[in-house]
């Protein structure tokens, strides 16, 4: 069975500090309007450290079960 | 993955982790944007899952403080009790159950000023409990006033012109009372204060993780010390190793944040020696 990961941002209780985005180590995250926002989709490589330090538990990588045919390659 | 088969289904858009170990009815939480809180509270969640404890042998007990809002938002048996008692009341439970595992949850007012003589005595008892200080050196929740912990020559509200006294090294201080296993982290350092509070928990006797919270509503605008960010990459550039520590000249670690593991040793647990008082005391009675 495999894991499927896939990056969540609550913007509901997300209040702007702008921590995650600074110590994403790709730069994968900007703040608009005083909210987190991914920039790219493929940016983020999952590594969670936004979700580690988020004081307000409003970023986090999201882990999903199942999807196992998706990940058989076809060859 | 974590098992949150035990919790009710979840209704909130949060992490598993939050979701089984948290209320999520009552976040998100009253702390300013960047308190270095919500990382700390996230960290003990973690350090509980990581150790597989039962969340109904696990007791949460805060005093009054920003930091002691955490035990309303934490979901185990939790108790939110007056200024500076918390290890008072903390200790009470654990004398009562022994097989609980008891967690205080503080502030740096709460443990060192409010309820300074709780802490050392409790350390000196080398009491079974583990408390986590959420360190931000000074009173958030007051307005700004300057604590024990506030660095010398820092500001405050009550201090305009710069704090005279030196800062309390809380960590320092309950190894000199006689805890058996002292630490300090920090907000930024997430990883390594998780593992000091496993250790902590799983330490039989008196255990202090003194951990550097940042308060950037208070002590960074009165310090001009920037957002929370600033403050955290602060802790980031400026935290050295207990290892590294011991190499460096007492100039050199002016200004710095030493983390790690300060003491550690082995002794007798004071529950596990009251038991064993009235085992033999029984057992007198009955020859």
């Amino acid at each position: 069975m495999s894991v499927q990961k896939e990056l969540v941002i609550n913007t509901a209780w997300c209040k702007g500090c702008g921590i995650c985005a600074a110590f994403c180590p790709k730069e994968a995250l900007e703040l608009v309007k005083g909210k987190a926002r991914l920039k790219e989709e493929n940016a983020c490589i999952l590594c969670g450290q936004c979700e580690q330090r988020c004081p307000d538990y409003a970023i986090y990588v999201k882990e999903t079960e199942g999807g196992a045919e998706q990940w058989v390659k076809p060859y | 993955m974590i098992d949150t088969s035990n919790v009710s289904e979840k209704t909130v858009n949060t992490s598993d982790l939050i979701y089984k170990y948290m209320r999520p009815e009552h976040l998100p939480h009253i702390w300013c944007p960047g308190c270095g809180h919500g990382i700390i509270m996230r960290d003990v969640a973690q350090a509980v899952e990581n150790l597989g404890l039962d969340r109904d042998k696990v007791v949460l007990v805060s005093g009054i403080g920003c930091s002691s809002r955490a035990a309303g938002y934490m979901d185990f048996n939790t108790i939110h009790t007056t200024h500076g008692r918390a290890i008072a009341f903390a200790t009470g439970i654990k004398l009562a159950n022994p097989e609980l595992e008891v967690i205080v949850l503080t502030g740096d007012g709460d443990a060192s000023a409010i309820g300074g003589n709780h802490l050392i005595h409790a350390a000196r008892r080398n009491i079974g409990l583990t408390v986590i200080v959420m360190n931000n050196t000074i009173y958030g929740m007051t307005g700004g006033q300057y604590s024990p912990t506030t660095p010398r020559k820092a500001f405050g509200t009550t201090a305009p012109y710069g704090n005279l006294d030196r800062a309390f090294d809380l960590a320092g201080l309950a190894y000199g009372a006689g805890a058996s296993y002292a630490a300090r982290g920090s907000a930024f350092h997430t990883q390594q204060t998780i593992q000091m509070i496993q250790e902590g928990i799983r330490h039989q006797g008196f255990s202090i993780i003194d951990v550097a919270s940042v308060c950037p509503t208070y002590f960074g605008r009165k310090n001009k010390k920037g957002s929370a960010v600033d403050m955290l990459r602060w802790q980031k550039e400026n935290s050295v190793t207990v290892e590294q520590a011991k190499k460096m000249t007492a100039e050199q670690l002016q200004g710095k944040l030493v983390i790690g593991v300060i003491h550690q040793v082995q002794y007798p647990e004071f529950t596990f020696e009251y038991q064993k008082l009235i085992q033999r005391l029984a057992k007198e009675r009955e020859e």
